[in-house]
């Protein structure tokens, strides 16, 4: 299924050699490992690990009203306090055996892969002391960590899996041998902070056209002395002591990174998927992802955006705003896990959502709902342990007006980091979270 | 090597990566000095950093000219805006009427008709009245665009190119997008008032926002009343336009909401609601009283605090990249930078938030003309553009392609993503934004557009020798192909770096050592796709 370039060529051997190289600061080492690891590629594989897993991470950004997507009908609190935009009991969509719960109604495409067993709702995920800034608590969402600082969670895990802690040099070794890839790919313009590492960074891009240098069409002749302007990356070092990283060796990396990912990502893109997914801008994101994945790309996360959800004013019912970003999501995750098994990967891979927090329990004066604290997750494929787990939080019980958390998100972070990827979740979130199983077993 | 400012991301230390302790870098190299420059300290570098931090760039005669002014005249020239005759206010661009009032609210009129059709369930006549309104909806966001190509267009004519700077810089500040509000006019009016104090003062700044119908609308202040105050824009005017994160609690957010009740508009006019207003006692920031808006504003500003974070905000913005401010703990920067930002901040409350003074004095500071500071600022995609027009002197072809690749490279003006504003710094820079940033250079300096973009190539010849007439190198003059290089390297980056010069040489060489119109601009569809290109 995967690529298998003649490992020895010179173009895969200064395409693979600087993929790594760019990616981290310690050139000289790395250039040693990278020769060694293709002398001796049976390293590389992670004990018990396929090599193959992915991680898709579909942000929901804005502050998902978890209520009424993972609708409480069993809580009259939640029609009284929402007598403009609470879902009609007859309008939810039940889900299965768990009694007084129901999806909201634009997510039947949702609904279908909980029947099929392929998806697992977290209910009532937050953390200590919510913060309601989104900033804020995006950030601690994309940290792990209550305070908002440092890399992100999945940066640190790739950053461990590629030349630290754990797992040795699987990472690195990973890359030489296969297809190649960056190990994390965001799509969007922006790369979120969830993915930086200090040694491993994302590559994030919106519309694969337009990553190349477009002046190599005017004149063939410059292409040349471009690329040698271009890969200077390799340049760009001084012996890993990082505070001396200026903009300017910045600069030369990500060039470098530019020039080798360009090559391996257009290829990818231009596989046209099986299925027809949603015309949206969503759609069109899933739809990449599944072509990359399918292309064989070792990219280990993948990381998409969704929204805004921030409806203060105007949300809507069953109709409305919110449904419509409720429905391409459900909708596009639907054509995702489609052509995922068209293509025969959906065992290879597991999907999450999450938002940076939910709404308050109450409307508020413009048919809509402000910031709120705990919220639902979902996990999504073959390998997330199907159905309702944890209970719903009571919204007799609240606190200021906002539900209270009863699941830490980083114990569902534990889970993924320790059951789907095999890493050493104390490490990755800098302390011990007790895991809260999303992965079936 | 020179000596950046560290990033927040590399303040952790690596745990299994045993390095020289990272605390121990200080940025003691950097002159902590606000003392100013001397006339002999001011050269052709020198002159360069301030015509692109001061504003977007300039051509080699506008930096040399520089030079001979000295600084102190340059500085005042740059600063003194409003004595020189600016543009007029608004003009804009394509053909038709611009209609202030298109996105009005309906009148009562209007209300009562849709409240028939309803009741008489004549669905013919209600979508007859939402097409009306969806037309008007379209004819508006073709109206944001034409503000957008104006403002563009005016930050690449203008000749008060601070002026531009800085109304960009509150753009980001006080971050509102279109998106959210659909209204034209009241984004071009929130422009203007950024404009009108652009270097003015902070404090009628944040004084005219809680009267701006753009951001009340943003923020939500519009739907807030006595009885269910909305608190969105008491949060964000403390947590991201004045105090900062640390300097305020949650019940402060709660009395400021209070405070900003009844605060809204009506058509294009700001209107205080006195009904809708809590009029009671409330306690903000430690001071109790029966609070306004205005109050909220002014015990804001007694906060030294205050100052301190929007000089933080200048500094990220003019001189070099500052760690987000809630990740700003006291060893983020070094100390050198921190006590230039104290001493700054104290200034602005001090000289009661005019601003002048305090640019002056930065801009005239051996701090600012640091080695570790000059030609190490990663250019927004406005400076990119900007710069490149008003330093290159290519064509401006297409302003509305300009409008859609600076989308792309993250910064849509009136759009910005979020009210955090945009993040500057590294942020902008990924590697498909690179690739954008290569291709819009490639699009002003050719006409050719990328592939996978919508549009015809624009023919508008360039006439890149023209660039090489001013110079008074006579080796330029007479073509030599190393001095022709150098003087390109030079206007386009400042320098002239080894692996460039001898790249460049080496593309000369095989067009022949021609100094052609078409192998120069080859040499420059090159020498900016450079990684150094980005930085100013």
């Amino acid at each position: 299924m995967l690529n298998q370039p003649d490992p020895f060529s010179r173009r895969a051997l200064l395409q693979h050699g600087l993929v790594m190289a760019s990616t981290s600061l310690l050139l000289p080492s790395f250039l040693e490992r990278s020769a060694f690891a293709m002398a001796h590629p049976h390293l590389s594989s992670i004990p018990g690990v396929p090599d193959e897993r992915v991680l898709v991470v579909l942000q929901l950004s804005g502050g998902n009203d978890g209520l009424n997507t993972v609708v409480p009908l069993f809580a009259p609190e939640y029609f009284k306090l929402r007598p403009g935009i609470a879902i009609p009991e007859r309008d939810a969509l039940r889900l299965g055996k768990s009694d007084g719960l129901g999806l909201h109604p634009a997510m039947g495409s949702l609904r279908d892969l909980y029947d099929d067993g392929l998806l697992s709702v977290v209910q009532g995920v937050g953390y200590p002391n919510p913060n309601r800034s989104h900033f804020k608590s995006m950030d601690i969402w994309q940290t792990a960590d209550t305070t908002a600082t440092g890399n992100g969670w999945l940066g640190r895990y790739l950053d461990s899996e590629c030349c630290g802690f754990g797992k040795g040099e699987s990472g690195a070794v990973e890359q030489d041998q296969s297809g190649g890839g960056p190990s994390s790919i965001s799509i969007g313009r922006t790369a979120p902070l969830a993915l930086d590492g200090s040694k491993v960074k994302p590559v994030a891009f919106e519309s694969a056209q337009l990553f190349r240098w477009s002046a190599q069409d005017i004149d063939k002749d410059l292409a040349s002395t471009y690329d040698t302007l271009n890969r200077r990356g390799i340049l760009a070092t001084n012996g890993g002591s990082g505070p001396k990283d200026t903009n300017a060796d910045f600069l030369l990396r990500t060039a470098l990174d530019a020039q080798v990912s360009s090559d391996l990502i257009r290829k990818a893109v231009a596989r046209k998927p099986q299925t027809t997914f949603p015309q949206n801008e969503l759609g069109n994101q899933l739809s990449m992802i599944a072509s990359m994945i399918g292309a064989g790309l070792r990219t280990r996360v993948y990381y998409v955006s969704h929204g805004s959800f921030d409806t203060h004013s105007g949300q809507g019912g069953a109709n409305g705003r919110h449904a419509q970003l409720l429905r391409s999501f459900a909708d596009g995750v639907k054509a995702f896990w489609q052509e995922l098994k068209a293509q025969g990967n959906d065992q290879r891979v597991l999907m999450m959502s999450f938002s940076e927090f939910g709404r308050r329990v109450g409307q508020n004066a413009s048919q809509g709902t402000d910031h709120g604290t705990a919220a639902p997750m979902f996990l999504m494929g073959p390998h997330a342990k199907p159905g309702v787990l944890t209970s719903h939080p009571s919204l007799r019980d609240l606190d200021e007006g906002d539900l209270k958390f009863n699941t830490d998100f980083r114990g569902v972070y534990a889970s993924i980091l320790e059951d789907w990827l095999k890493a050493d979740s104390d490490k990755v979130l800098e302390g011990r979270f007790k895991p809260v199983r999303v992965v079936k077993m | 090597m020179p000596h950046a400012l560290r990033q927040p991301k590399d303040v952790r230390p690596e745990a299994q990566v045993s390095e020289p302790e990272r605390d121990s870098q200080p940025d003691d190299k950097i002159s902590p000095s606000l003392g100013a420059i001397n006339p002999e300290q001011f050269g052709y570098a020198q002159a360069r950093h301030l015509i692109w931090r001061a504003g977007f760039g300039g051509t080699d005669e506008q930096i040399r000219l520089l030079v001979r002014w000295g600084p102190e005249k340059s500085v005042d020239h740059l600063l003194n805006f409003g004595e020189k005759a600016t543009m007029p206010a608004f003009e804009p661009l394509g053909a038709g009427q611009y209609r202030d009032d298109i996105m009005r609210e309906p009148t009562d009129e209007e209300r009562r008709a849709y409240r028939m059709a309803q009741q008489a369930q004549n669905e013919d006549e209600l979508a007859r009245l939402r097409n009306l309104r969806q037309d008007r909806e379209q004819e508006d966001r073709r109206q944001i665009g034409e503000v957008q190509k104006w403002w563009l267009k005016r930050m690449i004519q203008t000749r008060a190119p601070l002026e531009e700077k800085m109304t960009l810089f509150w753009h980001g500040h006080f971050a509102t997008s279109y998106r959210a509000i659909e209204n034209s006019y009241h984004m071009l009016a929130q422009n203007q008032m950024f404009r009108a104090n652009a270097a003015g003062n902070y404090g009628e700044l944040l004084a005219g926002i809680i009267r701006d119908p753009a951001m009340l609308a943003y923020l939500d202040n519009n739907d807030s009343r006595k009885d269910r105050p909305n608190e969105n824009l008491a949060r964000e005017i403390m947590e991201l336009f004045s105090l900062g994160v640390g300097n305020f609690n949650e019940e402060d957010i709660k009395q400021g909401a209070r405070a900003l009740t009844g605060y809204t508009f009506e058509s294009n006019e700001f209107k205080f609601r006195k009904n809708n207003h809590d009029s009671g006692i409330k306690s903000i920031l430690g001071q109790k009283g029966g609070w306004d808006g205005d109050d909220f504003v002014k015990i804001i500003l007694g906060k030294r605090e205050c100052a301190r974070f929007v000089m933080r905000r200048m500094y990220h913005f003019l001189v070099a990249d500052m760690p987000p401010d809630e990740r700003m703990g006291a060893s983020s920067v070094g100390p050198a930078t921190r006590s230039v930002l104290r001493e700054l901040g104290d200034m602005l409350f001090a000289r009661k938030y005019n601003l002048k003074p305090v640019l002056r004095r930065l801009l005239l500071s051996h701090h600012f003309y640091d080695d570790t500071i000059m030609a190490q600022q990663i250019k927004s995609p406005a400076m990119l553009v900007v710069g490149a027009v008003r330093g290159l002197e290519t064509p401006v072809r297409d302003l509305q392609l300009l409008n859609q690749a600076m989308d792309m490279m993250g910064q849509r003006l009136f759009f910005p993503p979020s009210v955090k504003g945009w993040d500057g710094g590294r942020t902008w820079i990924n590697t498909s934004t690179l690739f954008v940033r290569q291709n819009v250079l490639a699009f002003l300096l050719s006409g050719q557009l990328p592939r996978g973009v919508d549009g015809t190539a624009n023919t508008e010849k360039y006439d890149s020798l023209a660039l090489l007439k001013a110079s008074t190198d006579p080796a330029v003059a007479a073509k030599d192909v190393g001095a022709v290089t150098d003087h390109l390297l030079k206007l386009a980056l400042g320098r002239a770096p080894a692996a460039g010069s001898d790249a460049i040489r080496g593309y000369f060489a095989r067009e022949g050592n021609q100094v052609k119109e078409r192998a120069v601009t080859g040499a420059l569809l090159l020498i900016t796709a450079m990684p150094e290109y980005q930085l100013c």
